[in-house]
């Protein structure tokens, strides 16, 4: 469970926001709403640990992020606005450095699978500096397949995707939650998981 | 811990194989700024062998700053480097592997092609010895040293100039000892002396650097 308590943030001297406090269980996904620089990017970097909160305290099971560090690294996953791809290796090759770097052995047969699902068949060979701003985002996307973190963090999952992968991502995301995970992401696009109820949290 | 290096290093290797030109262009800077001073100061031989060891010192020196603004850069402008910070593992050890295969590109085949370079300045087998051996102690600090100033000048525009200012100070010392320990077995004294001093920063390198860049690290990405 993610709970944020009291949490305050701010760009240099701007104050984005303050006074937050909320708390996310097993199985429950939250949307992060608010306009163009109301600081959605920042809060996700801040529960990743990345940014310092100027106030309040963010936990994960009951212990503060900073306290558990590695340990909770190994329980969550990030996506954020880049993709984290090199252009030089091939999307198998992404794939599998990204899984390794985060302690999971995965063989090529499991990377392969993970990359047709994500419908990139006949790509996985490809350097991914050929491949379009979409598919490059179905690569990074194929990491949710592969990982068995318990908390997704995503900002703006669904840019450059195309209607197909709005509706796998979909579905993703309704299995992770079907598993006791959790979710919380940005979007300006309507992401809909049958059977859910989305929290919705607004940054103003 | 282990499993973690070699992937890093297996990366970075691939990933410098598959960018092959800016591996070159280190090693042949380096071959240039060396051949040039034979034919800039003249062809006598007394003069060309006292000044080989700093030459080929201040020249290693210069072109691994050529490579160090790369050793985090490229990471950081594709988002990689932030799905680095958030690995479950010990990021000291993640810039560790960084460092060595930085080494291995830019550092190595300094060390390789020095003794070839040497013979332009009529070296002794002797002092070729002293030089390589000492280069091979020098260089991966060199490297190490080089990551600090890379991480702390990350995202900074101009950040290639300031990375020069901030880490050639502190690679003096290495500088020092390494063509001191030439100068020493080209004049019959024991080099011992020198080249345990470079093998001494050598492994408090090793020791302190990679938590200090990982630290670097983590004030440049907030």
């Amino acid at each position: 469970m993610l709970e944020v308590s009291n949490l305050a943030c701010s760009r240099g001297d701007h104050r984005l926001f303050s006074g937050l406090s909320f708390a996310l269980h097993p199985g429950q996904i939250m949307q992060v709403q608010g306009a163009n620089g109301s600081g959605k990017t920042s809060l996700l970097r801040t529960l990743c640990g990345f940014m310092m909160p100027d106030e309040g305290e963010i936990a994960w099971r009951g212990e503060r992020i900073r306290d558990l560090d590695e340990e909770y690294y190994a329980e969550m996953l990030y996506l954020g606005h880049l993709n984290a791809i090199k252009d030089e290796l091939s999307a198998l090759e992404n794939l599998r450095i990204s899984a390794g770097l985060s302690g999971i052995d995965l063989d090529e047969k499991e990377a392969l699978a993970a990359l047709r699902r994500m419908g990139l068949r006949g790509r996985e060979r490809l350097p991914a500096k050929v491949l379009s701003q979409g598919q490059r985002r179905r690569v990074a996307l194929a990491r949710l397949l592969t990982s068995d973190a318990g908390l997704w963090i995503l900002d703006e999952p669904l840019t450059a995707l195309d209607v197909g992968a709005v509706a796998l991502m979909q579905e993703l995301v309704a299995e992770h939650l079907a598993r006791q995970g959790m979710v919380i992401f940005t979007t300006h696009q309507p992401l809909q998981v049958a059977g859910v109820e989305m929290c919705s949290l607004s940054l103003s | 811990m282990l499993d973690l290096l070699v992937l890093v290093i297996r990366r970075d290797l691939v990933l410098a194989m598959r960018r092959r030109a800016d591996v070159l262009t280190t090693l042949i800077f380096f071959v240039m700024v060396v051949s040039l001073f034979p034919l800039g100061v003249g062809p006598e031989m007394g003069m060309l062998r006292k000044m080989a060891p700093g030459v080929l010192w201040v020249a290693a020196l210069l072109s691994s700053m050529l490579s160090l603004g790369r050793l985090f850069s490229t990471d950081y402008l594709d988002g990689t480097l932030e799905q680095m910070m958030l690995v479950p593992q010990s990021l000291s050890m993640l810039v560790l592997g960084k460092m060595a295969a930085h080494w291995m590109v830019s550092g190595l085949p300094l060390v390789l092609m020095a003794p070839v370079l040497g013979l332009q300045f009529d070296m002794q087998a002797q002092a070729l010895g002293v030089l390589i051996l000492g280069l091979l102690l020098g260089t991966p600090v060199l490297s190490m040293i080089g990551a600090i100033g890379a991480a702390l000048t990350l995202g900074l525009r101009g950040g290639g100039v300031l990375l020069s200012l901030l880490v050639l100070p502190l690679c003096i010392p290495v500088l020092i000892f390494g063509t001191g320990a030439v100068e020493a077995v080209s004049t019959g004294l024991s080099v011992t002396s020198h080249l345990s001093l470079l093998g001494a920063m050598l492994v408090f390198a090793l020791v302190s650097t990679p938590w200090v860049t990982a630290q670097a690290l983590r004030i440049s990405m907030e």
